[in-house]
């Protein structure tokens, strides 16, 4: 097991998120986490960098407990997180912030990296000098996958992807994911609204309800699932469609 | 798009004429009792006198100049808006180094070499110059803090200050000389940054500014009642002038002397001209430190850690350090500054380090472009340079000053140059890094 959080409880302030959640990602695997807005989603995966740090339960990583270390530690144990919203550095270069992702690797892979990065990501070189904060949404979010993969992390998180990109984009950062998981071995975290592609890439699913886990199984088993359809899927494809 | 925008910030004469009737009513509440009411002096009682037309003249002023005034803002600034949208998207692609600016940095640098040469017998030239250079200094020193590293420091005066004191209490107590106590007063301002940024360290913005505004201030108190250490307020006098490699600038006597040595007559300038070269050598010492520090990891690191310190955390990167490491790097230089500036007064107190000095520091940076090195340089000399000059108008001079400052703002609300430079360049073809 590469990743396990059990009963995992977070709070910010008096509000409390996650309630008691238990989720494990096993090598080599793509894990989606599915649910509502507010369901506590991006709270879990902060958690993991212990952005809140979790107030119960044990969160351990290649069987270390990693739930007291501060952010930077875990950071370095091999987790790499591409936050919500991107959170790219607007005012760097696009290669100032992919040489920040590169800060706890090896000074000589650097270019190596880079080049892989540019390879994924060809758009990424032709801006490499322009200032990340006026890419287009969508070349930030490649951005910020490319700077998390830059530190050659053994485990990746991925907070809403596919948020606010175009169709075109969504599929592809969906054939990314599947790339790096299915051609380089990449175990990934997903949290994604967009059900449906997310449950078809992943391996295993978790649907999370008011800081509870409610449901889980193979990515198939909740996609034939009524109430998963019902709630996260039915809706989002009637929305697309109309 | 420049079209919608004009039109958008366009504002009809009814409202242009409403706001200058705003601005003519409190003129006439305040022209009433300052220029419609008057006092004069009746066989030795005082008697109210009214002057209506005066004050009518006045209203009128004010109303005609508020029209004017706003006609013109509202010019500038629509004129500016279409200029910048229709350059924006050209800059932000364009982040390779303008060559007019590498140009202006290398220009200045000779001239500043050149001026005591020019201005060799013009002492308050080369005065003036040598405070403008201690400003440059400060402010590429405060640059790390609040332009590099993105905290605000309100107190930055107080390294400043420790600086000057290590070395006016190391040289009249100790004998030490300048080059002896220059090291020793940066680690000192170092530590004191270190300790004064711990504290601070989980605050950001508002809130670090009123500590850092806070600690500016305890150092300034303590050095004011720390009467044994510090001289309290009539601080520390007769500290000793730096040496030209140990040959002091002295008339001639029986040690040898920096005139006599190299068989010069003797002239006071030749101190004043040292100092400033001494200066400058400091000041471009702290320049090239800073621009090798921004392409280090470390300075990658402050850069990152201002624009967004949970995604820079999460990258690996201790915030802690990085945060110390900043403050106790801008207080050093700020130590040495200090060092300096104790030198060259021979004499230090409390009064020069008040809130006053952080606060045109700051200025410095943030009218200069936060993180520019060369906006500093620029900003320095206006903001040195305008209380000189506006000595003639004698009272009005902070009026001048702030009202330069106001403009520069409106004009240039990024600083005076906003440009940043890339602290990495890659060659596509090779894949090189240079
Ligand atoms: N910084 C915060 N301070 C206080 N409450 C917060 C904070 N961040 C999140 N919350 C609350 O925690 C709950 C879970 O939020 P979270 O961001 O984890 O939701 P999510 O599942 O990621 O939702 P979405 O799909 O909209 O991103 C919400 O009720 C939210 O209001
Ligand atoms: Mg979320």
């Amino acid at each position: 097991m590469m990743l396990q959080l059990s009963g995992v409880h977070a709070h910010y302030g008096y509000i409390h998120a996650l309630h008691g959640v238990d989720v494990s990602v096993q090598v080599g695997e793509v894990v989606t986490l599915i649910g509502a807005n507010g369901a506590g989603k991006s709270t879990l995966m902060m958690s993991i960098f212990g952005q809140p740090r979790a107030s119960a339960g044990r969160i351990v990583f290649n069987g270390e407990d990693i739930s007291k270390l501060p952010t930077h530690e875990i950071a370095r144990r091999g987790i790499a997180l591409v936050p919500e919203g991107r959170r790219i550095f607007p005012r760097m270069t696009v290669m100032e912030n992919l040489q920040m992702g590169a800060v706890l690797g090896e000074e000589m892979n650097f270019a190596v990296d880079l080049k892989r990065m540019y390879l994924l990501f060809p758009i990424l070189e032709e801006r490499c000098q322009q200032r990340a904060g006026t890419l287009s949404g969508g070349e930030q979010q490649m951005l910020a996958i490319a700077r998390a993969l830059m530190s050659r992390p053994q485990l990746l998180l991925l907070d809403e992807p596919s948020l606010g990109l175009a169709p075109l984009y969504i599929k592809k950062i969906f054939q990314i994911v599947r790339e790096l998981n299915r051609e380089h071995g990449m175990t990934i975290l997903l949290v994604e609204q967009n059900a449906h592609h997310a449950l078809r890439v992943a391996h295993r699913g978790y649907v999370l309800q008011h800081g509870q886990i409610i449901l889980s199984g193979t990515g198939h088993e909740l996609l034939a699932n009524p109430e998963v359809h019902a709630a996260y899927l039915e809706g989002g494809q009637a929305a697309t469609a109309s | 798009m420049s079209a919608l925008v004009l039109a958008h910030h366009r504002i009809s004469p009814t409202e242009r004429l409403k706001d200058a009737a705003a601005v003519a009513f409190i003129a006439l509440l305040l022209g009433i009792p300052m220029i419609g009411l008057t006092t004069i002096d009746q066989g030795g009682a005082l008697r109210i006198a009214t002057r209506w037309p005066a004050l009518l003249a006045f209203i009128a002023a004010c109303f005609v100049g508020r029209l004017l005034l706003r006609y013109g803002f509202d010019q500038l600034r629509a004129r500016k808006l279409a200029r910048e949208q229709a350059a924006a998207a050209v800059r932000d692609r364009n982040l390779a180094a303008s060559p007019l600016l590498t140009w202006v940095g290398w220009g200045a640098l000779g001239v500043s070499l050149a001026l005591p040469i020019v201005f060799t017998d013009n002492r308050y030239v080369v005065d003036t110059a040598t405070t403008v250079l201690i400003y440059v200094m400060l402010g590429w020193g405060l640059n790390v803090v609040v332009g590099l590293a993105g905290l605000l420091d309100l107190g930055y005066v107080a390294f400043y200050a420790v600086g000057a004191y290590t070395y006016g209490v190391l040289a009249t107590q100790l004998g030490w000389t300048f080059w002896q106590a220059l090291p020793v007063a940066g680690a000192m301002a170092a530590s004191f940054g270190i300790i004064l940024g711990w504290p601070t360290l989980r605050l950001r913005g508002d809130y670090l500014a009123i500590v850092t505004l806070g600690f500016g201030e305890i150092i300034r108190v303590i050095l004011v009642n720390w009467t044994e250490l510090s001289g309290g307020p009539n601080g520390i006098t007769s500290i000793p002038r730096p040496s030209f490699f140990g040959l002091p600038f002295k008339p001639p006597g029986d040690d040898p002397t920096f005139a006599s040595f190299f068989g010069l007559e003797y002239s006071p300038s030749h101190r004043i001209v040292f100092l400033y070269y001494l200066i400058l050598a400091l000041a471009l010492l702290t320049n090239l430190f800073v621009s090798r520090m921004r392409k280090l990891p470390i300075g990658r690191a402050w850069e990152a850690m201002r624009e967004d310190e949970i995604a820079c955390k999460a990258m690996g990167i201790n915030a802690r350090n990085v945060k110390l490491s900043a403050f106790a790097i801008g207080a050093m230089l700020g130590g040495f500054a200090g060092v300096f500036f104790a030198a060259r007064q021979g004499f230090i107190s409390p009064e020069s380090f008040t809130f006053n000095e952080s606060a045109i520091i700051l200025a410095i940076v943030v009218l200069g472009g936060m993180g520019s090195q060369l906006g500093v340089v620029l900003a320095s000399l206006v903001l040195v340079l305008l209380p000189e000059l506006g000595r003639d108008f004698a009272e009005y001079r902070m009026l001048l000053f702030g009202t330069a400052m106001i403009l520069i703002m409106i004009w240039k609300p990024g600083g005076i140059l906003a440009h940043r430079e890339p602290t990495l360049r890659y060659l596509a073809t090779t894949g090189d890094k240079r």
